[in-house]
């Protein structure tokens, strides 16, 4: 089994509305020197399978076609093994 | 594609969980319009011999994850594709432009509006093609007032893909002023080129965020919306 940690960014020549008005917050709380906010999404998930190379062509699979619109979006993701049922 | 006997087409509406339009829409094509309309559920398969497939406004699961992302893997979406692609008409309103994207009938993507702000008004709309089968019988130069509904309709596409859609003449929708100017200032959302509906190149897929359904009933005080209904309608019988 593998622990799958996905990360998904807007593309850089995508603009973040949400991530400006964010960033108008900072602002407001006396926080001048952050720039540049972009909000993005951090999925996870578990992979039932032994096999790595099974575990990577499935979730990219479902990285490409439904968690991230690559249109928009950009993304990467890590599998950890996991031993002795630890989650 | 077109029955060879000419009659009223027959409508399928999609349902999908957190669709709220459909019922209008319905409502708008059965009672005001008078067309046979089947709903069909969005785990069925079976389009009921439709002609014309709408993908309804709503927030269809819930908009998890992103606007019409899980949607256009419902069981009913395979056939929807099906149907598209041996030349169907399918016609996509506000969540259903959405998931035409998502699926990828038409290019682009539809992002946050630029405001942040869920956006309820009526707009105006130029009609950019007046040679689609959603837009035939609308006459030349004619704006159509219909309202928008949603937080989602900023459309984006590529520089490449907004030049094609142009030249292809497949921007069939786009916001104006009332007298059908295209400055900014009547952009309720940001879209790219002031688009709000566009078709494929094949002219059987339309996608629109403004909702026709709604403005259909005289009663109501607008109607034209109908007037994209009946166009199909009127190409049907023809």
């Amino acid at each position: 089994m593998f622990k799958a940690k996905v990360l998904i960014k807007r593309r850089p020549s995508i603009l973040d509305p949400q991530g400006k008005a964010v960033e108008k917050g900072a602002q407001h709380m006396g926080l001048n020197n952050i720039r540049d906010t972009r909000i993005g999404k951090y999925i996870e998930f578990i992979v039932e399978t032994d096999s790595k190379p099974a575990a990577e062509k499935e979730v990219s699979e479902y990285c490409s076609k439904l968690l991230a619109n690559p249109i928009m979006e950009d993304f990467e993701f890590t599998l950890d093994e996991i031993k002795d049922g630890v989650r | 594609m077109k029955a060879t006997v000419s009659r009223k087409p027959k409508f399928g509406v999609v349902v999908f969980p957190g669709s709220n339009c459909d019922h209008d829409a319905y409502y708008a094509l059965k009672k005001i319009l008078g067309f046979e309309v089947n709903f069909l559920w969005h785990k069925e398969t079976d389009l009921y011999n439709s002609d014309v497939i709408i993908l309804p406004g709503g927030f269809a699961y819930g908009d998890y994850l992103r606007t019409g992302a899980i949607a256009r893997f419902s069981p009913i979406m395979n056939s929807v594709i099906a149907f598209a692609d041996k030349g169907g008409y399918v016609m996509g309103i506000c969540n259903g432009f959405q998931i035409l994207l998502e699926a990828g009938l038409l290019p682009g993507v539809l992002l946050k509006n630029n405001s942040l702000q869920f956006v309820c008004k009526d707009v105006y709309l130029s009609v950019e093609n007046s040679e689609t089968v959603f837009t035939k019988e609308i006459e030349a130069e004619k704006v159509l007032k219909i309202p928008i509904a949603h937080g989602e309709g900023n459309y984006f596409a590529d520089e490449d893909t907004l030049k094609s859609l142009e030249k292809n003449n497949q921007v069939v929708f786009r916001y104006t002023s009332p007298d059908g100017k295209v400055p900014e200032e009547f952009n309720p959302n940001g879209s790219a080129l002031n688009i709000a509906g566009i078709i494929n190149e094949r002219g059987n897929i339309l996608g629109m965020m403004p909702h026709p359904e709604r403005a259909s009933d005289p009663r109501l005080g607008k109607t034209d919306g109908a007037l994209i209904f009946n166009s199909i309608g009127k190409y049907f019988l023809n």
